[in-house]
């Protein structure tokens, strides 16, 4: 009893630190990829290849005052980034990272828990995220927040469909809900090769509900000043980034879990290549945002409600026929 | 079930049933609009850990993924974009509250008294496994005519916003 | 399973002491001088004009109401998808039909310009 509990707060420790670190990093790495992008330099003067970097700005951003607005909704103010940090991270409980491995004689599966539906654990915290967002565009009591606030949480459901749509082909492929049981089912072969068209609406999707570039409407500095976190600073500004950027992560994440293959892959050990394909995603993720316009907010609700869900929808049906007649 | 889940169930299971009867009554007494709304979603948040605790756990994660991540969603939209009714709090009763909490009481004196009255089967079989599957085949077989009336009824409310928003934005 | 929700939640809890951690900290290393203009809200340096709450359009409101309807679709799909390989055909058939009674409702919506973002 003991030893199950110990077991499970070192775990949930270790992949805290361990995301947090991610976070932290991503942040150095999106600015270093987008000037390199941008045939910039990039941040290089807080140690050696700026590496401290990240530091310097957490420890920054914790020094500044914490302003709440005189006419700011207190609780909800301060509830929204919690929210916004709890929704990315939370979901990340239930992603295999890895294999059993065997430690000092106990057997220790890679990943905070395994719980049967899983797949739907992560669309329902993650639909939390939207509350984040428009508690903190509300309580701020302000016109930018309120206008970014409302786009963005429009934006999330409408994608979340999406993802949810797209991700029914890989269920009825794994025949479980449960991601151990989805990456064990990718041993032949990957289901972005099975399930071509999901994974590419997936993809699209995903951008959307994390809110990057193309789809960053909800933030879109040039005409909604920050968006929803307008009013925020210090340290509850920092929660809603690294709610954004652990997203970013729990999405990688997802998106490595469900379609290629997880943590599976020859010779090097199971975390490592689970690592590669999620720092692969991020990648994508800043490479995109480099090289891609925003889209004007009809474009986007267009594109999600009249191309992605229909795809989707077509793609279930597809996948469907296709079973039934191989079987 | 092992021991550890055996002590813990019930005491967490009071907790939960607890905190949702609080939040359920914040949801109705508390004088913000929107803090109603975030007491409703928290009473639900509840309850599907009264779910998980009750090893139905499809269910737990629909009430978060419908309830809270949808239906709650559209109440906040809803309050978003009409005019501005938190800065002056509202009170949320009227004259009828005397009236409503007797009804109430009544309700929930029916409701002990059935419960009570009759015979619950019992599972022998312990806890079933994979509850997401069984519901699939059930949907398949034994309800299949619930399940394709329910496509109608989800269609007459998607024909009912289209309509809703067509009147307002004409107007 | 139980087990396992219970390590989720800790996981959670988890998350939720290092953010007091950090609010905490942050509070015994930060100046505090809650006075004047800054407390005011955000516009471009000009003290505020009017009320931050302006009609908004009620589009938001026509496609959060359909994207509850097809959530709840959803939810009937994921119990259909994981027992497919058993229900076969017969199973197949079934959820087409419901499938397309709401792609003619996605049809309408659509023909109707309810999904069309224009005010």
């Amino acid at each position: 009893m003991l030893e199950l509990v110990l077991i499970a707060l070192v775990k949930s420790v270790v992949v805290l630190v361990a995301l947090l670190l991610m976070v932290a990093y991503l942040t150095l790495m999106e600015r270093v990829v987008i000037a390199r992008i941008q045939v910039r330099v990039g941040p290089n003067r807080v140690g050696p290849f700026g590496l401290l970097q990240p530091i310097a700005d957490g420890i920054k951003l914790l020094l500044k005052e914490d302003v709440i607005p005189a006419q700011a909704d207190k609780y909800l103010y301060v509830l929204a980034p919690a929210l916004s940090f709890g929704a990315a991270f939370a979901t990340f409980a239930v992603i295999p990272f890895g294999d059993t491995v065997v430690l000092w004689g106990r057997r220790i599966s890679l990943g905070i828990a395994d719980v049967n539906v899983g797949l739907l654990y992560v669309f329902a915290i993650s639909s939390l995220g939207v509350y984040g967002i428009v508690f903190g565009a509300w309580a701020s009591n302000s016109k930018y927040p309120l206008l970014g606030g409302l786009r963005s949480a429009a934006q999330m459901v409408s994608y979340e469909l999406c993802l949810v749509f797209s991700v029914v082909g890989v269920l009825m492929l794994s025949d479980s809900t449960s991601l151990a049981d989805v990456v064990a089912g990718q041993a032949k072969v990957w289901y972005a090769v099975l399930q071509p068209v999901g994974f590419l609406v997936f993809l699209m999707a995903s951008f959307a509900e994390v809110n990057r570039l193309p789809f960053d409407l909800p933030e879109a500095e040039n005409e909604l000043v920050g968006g929803f976190h307008t009013e925020y600073s210090s340290m509850k500004f920092a929660m809603f980034f690294l709610g954004e950027y652990g997203s970013m992560i729990t999405t990688s994440a997802m998106i490595t879990t469900l379609y290629l293959g997880g943590w599976r892959g020859p010779f090097f050990p199971p975390v490592v290549w689970f690592l590669i394909k999620v720092v692969a995603f991020l990648f994508f993720f800043i490479w995109v945002r480099g090289t891609l316009p925003r889209f004007r907010y009809d474009q986007l609700m267009k594109f999600g409600w009249k191309v992605l869900l229909p795809v989707s929808i077509a793609n279930i049906l597809v996948t469907g026929l296709v079973l039934a007649w191989t079987s | 079930m092992n021991w550890s889940e055996l002590l813990s169930a019930p005491l967490a299971f009071k907790m939960l049933a607890a905190a949702a009867v609080v939040f359920a009554i914040g949801a109705v007494a508390l004088k913000n609009v929107f803090h109603c709304a975030l007491s409703l979603a928290a009473m639900f948040f509840a309850l599907s850990g009264v779910f998980v605790l009750l090893d139905a756990d499809f269910l737990a994660v629909v009430q978060i993924l419908v309830y809270v991540g949808a239906i709650v969603v559209l109440m906040i939209f809803a309050i978003v974009l009409t005019e501005r009714i938190t800065s002056a709090s509202v009170r949320q009763t009227n004259y009828l509250v005397i009236p409503g909490v007797l009804l109430c009481i009544a309700l929930l004196a029916g409701l002990v008294s059935v419960i009570r009255a009759s015979s619950w089967p019992s599972l022998e079989s312990g806890p079933q496994q994979d509850t997401i599957k069984i519901i699939g085949r059930q949907l398949l077989s034994t309800h299949v005519e619930a399940f394709e009336v329910a496509s109608v009824l989800l269609l007459a409310a998607l024909v009912g916003a289209v309509f809703l928003g067509k009147e307002i934005t004409r107007k | 399973m139980f087990l396992d929700y219970l390590y989720a939640a800790g996981f959670a809890i988890a998350g939720f002491i290092f953010l007091l951690l950090a609010l905490w900290v942050g509070a015994l290393v930060q100046p505090k001088d809650p006075s004047g203009r800054k407390l005011t809200t955000y516009e471009c340096g000009e003290i505020p004009v009017g009320q931050p709450w302006s009609q908004f359009n009620i589009r938001f409101y026509v496609f959060a109401l359909s994207f509850v309807i097809f959530d709840i679709e959803t939810i009937f799909l994921v119990p259909w998808a994981v027992v497919f390989k058993d229900v076969g055909v017969v199973g197949y058939v079934e959820m087409a039909v419901f499938v397309s009674v709401l792609l003619l409702g996605l049809a309408y919506a659509w023909r109707k310009g309810a999904l069309k973002w224009a005010l």
